[in-house]
């Protein structure tokens, strides 16, 4: 009896290292965006790695990705709200128009020899939630669809949010371009 | 379609989320519209800057050694029987369940299992009485002589039947030995083919179908009949033994 548990554990292992290992990167990428920095992320993807597992079970093998970064996510936010509460109130003062007063000029910044390192900054500047459908959209490439489901949003949120997130990406990107001239 | 209306759904269309219709829209409005028009180059651009995968954190090799030892740990630790009454329920049901299979298969598997065993010692008497060229104690045709040539040699009387006209000649008898008993060995033949049958009192009461198994190129039948065991094999085809076995089961 426990020879064959020991065997069917084996094996439970390997198909939960199968459906989630191919998925690792963009484990890490999502939890390193959101803590910003690697030590957090690593324990925090660990830590999610170990949920998922627990929870095999409960995935039926359509999208294991998406399944395995609402997981992060979650495992991100519960993180935020032991030790870093502050970062999940986001303030909602922008103002999306405030580009057309200082408009956003791509070519300045792809000029910059710097505009990597720049771009990375105005992304970390970012608020939360909107870093987080950055992320997901512009790096992993997922769908409206996938991202609704890993952010727990509304579907119709997904558009809006990443309206916002872009808008305010630019006025970063603006601000760290004119004062590092 | 104004300026106003358009700022959400822009991203829409940049990321490849609207329908045709929307995207035609959008399509005639950055047409028309400078301003848009410029604003949705540079988050292009944009886009195109942060889909390069500069901005990419892979998982380090160590990340993932970390997790995979990890998980074997987890694995191997976590309890078998978790504190939740439920999973207490379905382990007792899973008992249960097993129990009654084992209570319904297990006479089966061991009867499977004795046939096997029987079918194997019956070809090995076939096989050694042929080898040894000692097929019958008592070489005889007629069953009236071979039938008693078995009394005080065995604890049964043998049923004994002349199937020559048949097409099966008697040849003789002979003693063996099987199931853990002696056995009385009646052998016939079919042109240049012996068939030994083995006749033994069945050890429980229970009457066997007649059955047919093939062995190492030989076919094998076996019934009971009457409180007795049959066993019939031969190198003979299967139709052939078949008849016989009728035979022997008809016959007066």
């Amino acid at each position: 009896m426990w020879e064959e548990r020991d065997v069917s554990e084996q094996s439970r292992v390997r198909q939960f290292e199968q459906a989630v290992l191919p998925h690792m990167d963009a484990a890490y990428n999502l939890a390193r965006w959101l803590t910003r920095n690697d030590h957090d992320a690593e324990d925090l993807v660990q830590e999610a790695c170990l949920r998922a597992f627990k929870f095999f079970g409960s995935f039926h093998g359509d999208n294991a990705r998406s399944w395995l970064l609402t997981i992060v996510r979650n495992t991100c936010y519960t993180w935020f709200r032991e030790n870093r509460p502050q970062e999940l109130t986001t303030s909602f003062d922008e103002n999306i128009h405030s580009t057309e007063a200082d408009p956003f000029d791509p070519e300045k910044l792809l000029l910059r020899s710097e505009s990597g390192q720049l771009l990375k900054q105005a992304l970390e500047d970012l608020p939360l939630e909107f870093r987080e459908v950055l992320i997901l959209r512009e790096l992993e490439g997922l769908s409206y669809k996938e991202i609704a489901v890993i952010a727990g949003i509304p579907p119709g949120t997904v558009m809006s949010r990443l309206a916002r997130a872009r808008s305010r990406l630019k006025q970063g990107l603006t601000k760290l371009v004119n004062k590092e001239r | 379609m104004t300026c106003t209306d358009i700022q959400t759904a822009i991203h829409g269309y940049l990321d490849g989320e609207l329908d045709a219709v929307r995207n035609h829209e959008i399509e005639q409005h950055l047409q028309d519209c400078a301003v848009c028009s410029q604003t949705y180059k540079a988050d292009q651009i944009l886009q195109r800057a942060l889909q390069t995968g500069s901005q990419y954190y892979p998982a380090s090799a160590d990340l993932r050694k970390r997790i995979q030892s990890s998980l074997r740990q987890v694995g191997k630790s976590e309890p078998l029987f978790p504190a939740m009454p439920w999973r207490w329920l379905a382990v007792a049901a899973s008992v249960a369940f097993v129990v009654i299979l084992a209570w319904a298969l297990v006479p089966r598997l061991y009867g499977l299992d004795a046939e096997q065993l029987v079918a194997q010692a019956v070809v090995s008497s076939h096989v050694r009485s042929l080898m040894v060229d000692h097929v019958a104690d008592v070489m005889s045709s007629d069953h009236h002589t071979v039938k008693p040539w078995f009394t005080g040699k065995l604890d049964f009387s043998p049923p004994v039947k002349n199937l020559a006209k048949e097409g099966f000649p008697l040849v003789g008898g002979r003693l063996d030995y099987l199931e853990n008993r002696a056995v009385a060995a009646l052998v016939y033949q079919r042109q240049k083919h012996f068939i030994n049958l083995f006749i033994w009192p069945s050890s429980h009461d229970t009457h066997v179908k007649t059955k047919a198994l093939a062995r190492q190129g030989y076919h094998l039948v076996y019934w009971s009949k009457a409180g007795m065991t049959y066993w019939a094999i031969s190198d003979l085809n299967d139709t052939e033994l078949q008849e016989f076995v009728r035979l022997v089961q008809t016959s007066p």
